[in-house]
This record gives structure tokens, C-alpha cells and sequence, in this order.
């Protein structure tokens, strides 16, 4: 059998120095933790600052006089109400109104930049094209990301880059000596995520390990986002599920353009959605994981876990599940035993912002 | 990592230290460190009869689940009842604090056919 020959990124000598444990992850060789542990990396992140090497994750750059014609087209979020440096989150979702992947779209001074899931990266590319005339679709090769995420993060990232972030809101970036800085990430926690030549990729990560800052793996990337209730592609979306199932209406603009899957959502819209996405709590210490299925109090069957993690912040398991109709109590079943839990905001973690 | 002279290994990683006819298990320092922090130990009740290689348990990191093979025959006498509010100790001392059952082993020439701290390195290489 032939081994898959996984992608490394330009921090992966780094990772290596710290002794991060690597692990294949959509076709990439990823730290999922350092030897710090999960535990440790996700508190450092809530409590002071975590940097993570998503190098992984497609870089998208459409470009030319049809860029924005073209986002709107295949996205469902409306990129005509971004101003210039601002980013949106949106989906894209296929004819059904299922969901290809979930994206970061930026619009910059020269073109849109749209941060896709490293599994996702190469479909989303081949999704953009179709949609492409006067303009063009390449992935931003030359760039990679980093995270840098926690209460302290900004504050670090203007000491390290001795650039002045403390008016960057939310949702927008600024450019400075050849890096895109966004006030963006995945884990609730304020922070900023930044955009890199990879031939300066090692030397940015040295300078932040050097202010102590911990380093952060997939692992903790993903106990951060969960508490956030953050959905992830593979979990939470598929194509088989709709925005607005995951709760991310919000991200649906009916009142722009045409886009793809616009007249499914708007039927699910009119008609009600089949499932919705909730989180929740449970009792014991058992770990429900994606695929337990989930049932009323009395035995009849609600849905089922698309990922669930000990909660490091609230000390118990916790879960995000779809559910076929509103529950405040449920029971999910792991290894044949059931587990009383009750359905809770997604955001677990309270003071998420 | 340590792998202690005076205990027996399975190739399931679990450790075995025999006293008379009794045995404490636990898992070891290997594959502590591979699942990483551990939040939760799911043993069986008091008085249950294991087979020799039964699954009687699982171990949950953040990350992951891996089940627990009983080495030896035997029946469960004893739970370490520290694991419930300190699952961690399986990290932290995973020889000592961090056992996770006792067995009155049915039949102690089982040990026989674990492997020694020497053997049970040379199958992690």
C-alpha cells in the first residue's frame, strides 16, 4: 500500500523543535499538540495566548474586473457590503443548499482572498472557477497563515510586529510591512490571525515562542472552537446539511443577487429546517463523539453527535448535536449506556464574544 | 519513558504488577503519553469476572477513546476510586497513583505469558 505523502508547512521544522506531536490531517503532517498537552495549550488560550501554525488551511485569490460578480455568485454572505480590508464569514453551498465548505472572504485592495479548510481547499477552488468569467481564481501560494489567539494576543502580535492594532475591529485587517493582520479567529477568544510570506513564516513564529507565547495544536484548536460552539467541516457541515440547520442564517443574504443553493435555503427558510444544531451539557464523564445518537428522555430518537470533547472551561463532556425537534432534556448513548444531558446554548463557554 | 523491571506488559500497553495472587493493571508510560491528557477511566464493577485479553474498560483523552484489555483471568476486586475526580493521575504517575484495577487473578501463570519491561520496549521500536 502506498503511503499517502502528506504536506508539510513552512513551520513544520519548528513543530518539530518544540517536540509537537504530528498527525495526518487532510492531507497535511500537523501538530495536534505540543508537550505542554491539549489541557494546557486550550487554558493558555483562554487565559493568555496560544499561536497556531494554520499554514494548512487554501489561501484563494480571485482577482480582476469580475471578482466581486463572482463572489457573489458562488457565496451566500453579501461581499458587496464589505469595505475595503474588512472580511465576512460565508458558505458555500451547492444547488440543494448543502454546504461545500465554510469560508473566510476578505476583500483587499488587489483582490478577494477567501481562507477555505485545508480538506476543502481544492474543491472550493474548482467551485470558484465555475463560476468565473472576467476574472481569475489561483491559490495565494506565496502566503500562509498563523493564529495567534487568547486575551493577550493582540497586545503580543503590536510587540512582535511593533505595529499599532489597538483600533482594528473585529472582522477587519490592515496591512503592515507585508503581512495581512485580521482581528478574526476560531477559538471565542479576541486574537488575531496572520497572513505571511512563507519565507517569513519561521522567523514571525520564533519571534512570538520567544515572548513565551505557548505554542497550540489541532487539538486545543479544536476543544477552543467547540466550547465556542464554532461549527467544523466534517462535523457540523457537509453537503447533506444547510446553513441554516447550523444555525448561520445569519451568513444567508437573500436580499443580494442570485447565488448557488438561494432558492433551497429560501424554501427551508418558508417551510421550516429539519434539523437543528444545538449544544449540549452532559452528566457523568463520558465523552460523547461524533455519530452518538441522541434521544428524547423516553427513548425516541432526536439525532445524533457531530462532535463532542471534554469541556477544559466547564470540567464536563459537552457536545454539539442535530436535533430533529426542540428538546430541553435529552439522552445520548455511549457504548450502549445512556447519558442524561441537557440542550444548552452552542457557545458553552459563557462571555464568549 | 520508564517501563519499571518488576512489572509484566501486554502488547495492548497495559502493565501488570503481581502481588500473591492479586494484580494491579494500569497502562503505561507509552501509552499515556500517546493519548495524551486523560479526562476520563471507565472501569467495570466490583466482583466482575474478566477473561485473559477481555476488553473491561476505556480510557478517554481530549482527543481520543482506546479500550482496556485485562491481561491476566480474574476477578475485579478492587477500583482506583482516585481516578473519578483525578483522571489525570494516569498521566502523572502512571505506574503508581494512576492503577486502574485489581484482579484475584484465576490463573496466575498468565504472567507467563506477558512480556518483560525489556520485550515490551523492543515491540515499541
Amino acid at each position: 500500500m502506498a503511503a499517502e505523502i502528506l504536506k508539510r508547512t513552512p513551520l513544520y521544522e519548528e513543530h518539530l523543535r518544540l517536540g509537537a506531536k504530528l498527525v495526518p490531517f487532510a492531507g497535511w503532517e500537523m501538530p495536534v499538540s505540543y508537550p505542554a498537552g491539549i489541557l494546557a495549550e486550550h487554558q493558555a488560550v483562554r487565559r493568555a495566548a496560544g499561536l497556531f501554525d494554520i499554514g494548512h488551511m487554501g489561501l484563494i485569490k480571485v482577482e480582476g474586473d469580475g471578482a466581486l460578480a463572482l463572489v457573489q455568485k458562488a457565496a451566500t454572505n453579501d461581499a458587496a457590503r464589505l469595505s475595503m480590508n474588512q472580511c465576512q464569514y460565508s458558505l458555500l453551498c451547492n444547488e440543494r443548499g448543502g454546504v461545500i465548505d465554510d469560508l473566510l472572504v476578505y476583500r483587499l485592495p488587489m483582490f478577494y482572498l477567501i481562507v477555505a479548510n485545508a480538506v476543502n481547499a481544492e474543491r472550493v477552488a474548482a467551485r470558484l472557477k465555475a463560476f468565473g468569467d472576467n476574472s481569475s481564481v489561483g491559490f495565494y501560494d506565496a502566503y500562509c497563515a498563523l493564529s495567534l489567539q487568547g486575551p493577550q494576543a493582540c497586545q503580543l502580535a503590536e510587540k512582535v510586529l511593533s505595529a499599532a492594532l489597538a483600533g482594528l475591529k473585529k472582522n477587519h485587517a490592515i496591512w503592515w510591512r507585508d503581512i495581512i493582520i485580521s482581528r478574526t479567529g476560531y477559538t471565542g477568544e479576541d486574537g488575531c490571525e496572520l497572513i505571511v510570506a512563507k519565507t517569513e513564516a519561521a522567523k514571525l513564529w520564533q519571534a512570538f515562542m520567544k515572548e513565551g507565547v505557548q505554542p497550540c495544536g489541532l487539538g486545543a484548536r479544536d476543544t477552543l472552537r467547540l466550547e465556542a460552539g464554532l461549527p467544523l467541516y466534517g462535523h457540523e457541515y457537509d453537503e447533506s446539511t444547510t446553513p441554516l440547520e447550523a444555525g448561520y442564517g445569519w451568513a444567508v443574504k437573500f436580499d443580494k443577487s442570485e447565488f448557488a443553493g438561494r432558492a433551497a435555503l429560501l424554501a427551508e427558510k418558508s417551510q421550516g429546517r429539519k434539523k437543528q444544531l444545538v449544544g449540549i451539557e452532559l452528566d457523568g464523564r463520558a465523552i460523547p463523539r461524533q455519530g452518538a445518537r441522541v434521544f428524547t428522555v423516553d427513548g425516541r430518537p432526536l439525532g445524533a453527535v457531530t462532535s463532542g470533547t471534554f469541556s477544559p472551561t466547564l470540567r464536563r463532556p459537552v457536545a454539539l448535536a442535530y436535533l430533529t425537534a426542540p428538546a430541553a432534556q435529552v439522552a445520548v448513548e455511549i457504548r450502549g449506556a445512556k447519558y442524561s444531558g441537557k440542550v444548552v446554548d452552542k457557545a458553552f463557554r459563557q462571555g464568549v464574544k | 519513558m520508564i517501563f519499571p523491571e518488576n512489572l509484566k506488559y501486554s502488547k495492548e500497553h497495559e502493565w501488570v504488577k503481581a502481588d500473591g495472587t492479586v494484580a494491579a493493571i494500569g497502562i503505561t508510560d507509552y501509552a499515556q503519553d500517546s493519548l495524551g491528557d486523560v479526562v476520563y477511566v471507565e472501569v467495570p464493577p466490583l466482583g466482575k469476572e474478566l477473561a485473559a485479553m477481555q476488553e473491561f474498560g476505556v480510557v478517554e483523552s481530549v482527543k481520543s477513546v482506546s479500550s482496556l484489555f485485562c491481561p491476566v483471568a480474574g476477578k475485579v476486586v478492587d477500583r482506583n476510586a482516585a481516578l473519578e475526580k483525578q483522571p489525570e493521575l494516569v498521566n502523572d504517575s502512571p505506574y503508581d497513583s494512576g492503577w486502574i484495577i485489581k484482579v484475584e487473578m484465576a490463573n496466575p501463570a498468565d504472567l507467563n505469558s506477558l512480556l518483560s519491561a525489556a520485550d515490551y520496549q523492543k515491540l515499541l521500536k
